[in-house]
């Protein structure tokens, strides 16, 4: 998958996160091109979450390495990990409630990797709006939109900061299915425009047709590698998602 | 709507303002005695609440320290009255208050919730037992005399024009990334770190900027009190007076505390003369009161009369001059003004 042309970038090397004695993320070494779409996937309790908190900052690994563009950012704290071009969304939305939906898009743009200020952020946060298909909320409370829309909300704030890196962490869980059709048609259109993106997620058909890549994980460590067709057909995966008798 | 770009009506709001100002400045011009001390109570309360409120309101910190730096600015003041020129002094004790903001604020903002409230309690009184044992040490008397002449309407005045430029500060901050990042940090700290915010530096420095209008605004009354001592100049009644007028007039606007401070000043003079001895058992009565009546305060009650009002004439919603909060706020009754 890999060939030396293509610009490498992000870098875990033998990351390790142990929670006193639970190895949550367990020496886990990985790579992610520029313009690639990598699915991170596994049982619940695998530690793809935790992994996506040790890349984008949140946590800080107990041993091991992360880089973003061959920049350690290792142990740098959140801000400084945004600041370097990763921008991400929560495993349950997180809203600014008291704050338009504009103003929550706007947020992500102003202090990260981008920073706009003034009329060129209110356009581009209107732009955004748009582009993930609320061109009329612009000033609505955040209580005022559905679950989707708030979803949505949340992926134009990450946008906003015009990330290298988008860490989607379990970004289409709990929508219906009209709406995550919505959703992987969003997902597929940032992928073509040539958005470099982690996705940890469980709706499979969604990996399959949005990821170049997959790495599935099962107590914290690695366990197969490959295109999704691949994976998902590995006896190993099977057993770690079905059991022993199903494999 | 457009919130990064400087609208019509925020320029009216700023006009408007400028001619209030304008109009209280002349109070001392009809005003004199009984009427004028309560308009030096009323401006100096408003100085206070609202510089409490450039940190407190956006970030739902609530700071119970306004004493720590009130005092500290009224024993600048009395501590150099004989050594150097009284305007030094007022721009010594911001200095000292915004140094001693800088210390507690890098070593305690990072507690959140009911920490920072009963840390920042804390600190008036342990700046009052440092001062009284270094009165201690250093001589025998129990306070300091703040020896110097000034008329009623010049600490008006005075009183007036810092509340005039904690307005404008405030206003200044509302509209910059500093005060966008507050208000970030005030709904989501997880969000605003994601956002690239170093939640830490924004806090402190706002902090900083507060607490420094705090300790000035106890240098200007310092002379007006004449005696300063620590029980007096470190009274945690300052610090609940200030939490309690901020929240009664409402906290998510600039100038949600002056509609606070007005009535709560007026009905403390009432107590004072009727009820003097229950003062404390009604200062907690009106905590209360307002927590649970009016959670948005008076601010909150205004806005929400004016949403009704604006939804029977079904016509474009024009933005509040001079927020520094969200247009759209948690209150349940805040309708969806698309375009």
């Amino acid at each position: 998958m890999l060939s030396p042309a293509i610009t490498e970038a992000l870098t875990a090397a033998a990351v390790t996160k142990r929670f006193g004695g639970l190895v949550a993320v367990d020496n886990m070494s990985f790579k992610l091109a520029e313009r690639e779409v990598l699915g991170l996937i596994g049982p619940n309790g695998s530690g793809k979450t935790t992994m996506m908190n040790l890349i984008s900052g949140a946590l800080k690994p107990t041993s091991g390495e992360i880089s973003v563009y061959g920049e350690a950012v290792t142990g740098r704290g959140a801000s400084n990990v945004a600041r370097k071009g990763i921008a991400r969304t929560f495993q349950l939305v997180r809203m600014l409630p008291t704050m338009t939906a504009l103003e929550n898009v706007a947020a992500g743009g102003v202090f990260g990797h981008a920073r706009r200020w003034g009329k060129e952020l209110d356009d581009y946060a209107h732009a955004l709006l748009e582009r993930v298909g609320l061109p009329n909320a612009a000033s609505a409370p955040i209580s005022a939109l559905t679950y989707i829309d708030q979803k949505r909300v949340e992926l134009a704030r990450a946008l906003a900061s015009d990330p290298k890196i988008l860490l989607l962490d379990e970004w289409l869980a709990g929508l219906n299915l009209t709406e995550l059709k919505i959703g992987i048609t969003l997902i597929e259109r940032l992928r073509s425009e040539g958005c470099t993106i982690i996705i940890v997620e469980h709706v499979m058909h969604a990996i399959r047709s949005l990821c170049d890549r997959c790495i599935v994980m099962n107590s914290g460590a690695k366990i197969a590698e490959g295109t999704p067709a691949e994976v998902l057909a590995d006896h190993g995966v099977i057993r770690a998602y079905l059991g022993d008798e199903n494999a | 709507m457009k919130r990064f770009t400087l609208s019509a009506a925020e320029g009216r709001g700023l006009v408007i303002s400028a001619l209030l100002f304008a109009a209280a400045a002349l109070v001392p011009l009809i005003a004199d005695g009984y009427p004028l001390q309560i308009g030096i109570s009323i401006v100096m309360y408003t100085a206070l609440a609202t510089s409490w409120l450039l940190f407190s309101g956006p970030t739902n910190y609530i700071a119970l320290s306004t004493a720590a730096f009130f005092g500290i600015g009224m024993y600048t003041a009395a501590g150099g009255i004989d050594l150097v020129p009284y305007p030094v002094l007022i721009a010594a004790a911001g200095i000292a208050g915004a140094a001693l903001a800088a210390v507690v604020g890098l070593a305690t903002l990072r507690v959140s919730g009911v920490y920072f409230v009963i840390f920042s309690l804390g600190l008036a009184e342990l700046v009052r037992q440092v001062m009284t044992w270094l009165q201690h040490v250093l001589g025998t008397m129990s306070g300091l005399y703040v020896t110097i002449e000034r008329s009623e309407p010049m600490y008006y005045w005075q009183l007036l024009l810092l509340a005039a430029v904690i307005f404008l500060v405030g206003w200044r901050i509302g509209r910059s990334r500093l005060g966008f990042a507050l208000r970030i940090i005030g709904n989501d700290e997880l969000v605003a770190v994601h956002c690239g915010i170093n939640t830490a530096r924004a806090k402190v420095v706002l902090f900083i900027i507060s607490s420094t209008f705090a300790s000035i605004a106890g240098a200007l009354v310092a002379p007006r009190w004449g005696y300063v001592e620590p029980v007096v100049a470190f009274s945690p009644f300052v610090s609940f007076q200030v939490v309690i007028m901020a929240l009664l007039g409402g906290t998510h606007r600039l100038w949600g505390p002056l509609l606070g401070v007005i009535p709560f000043v007026l009905v403390w003079e009432l107590i004072a003369v009727y009820f003097p001895n229950q003062t404390t058992l009604l200062l907690g009565v009106c905590f209360l009161l307002i927590v649970y009546v009016i959670p948005n305060g008076l601010i909150g009650l205004v806005e929400d009369a004016m949403n009704r009002r604006r939804k029977h004439a079904a016509g474009p919603a024009a933005a509040l001059p001079i927020d520094i909060s969200a247009n759209a706020s948690a209150q349940p009754a805040v309708t969806a003004d698309k375009k």
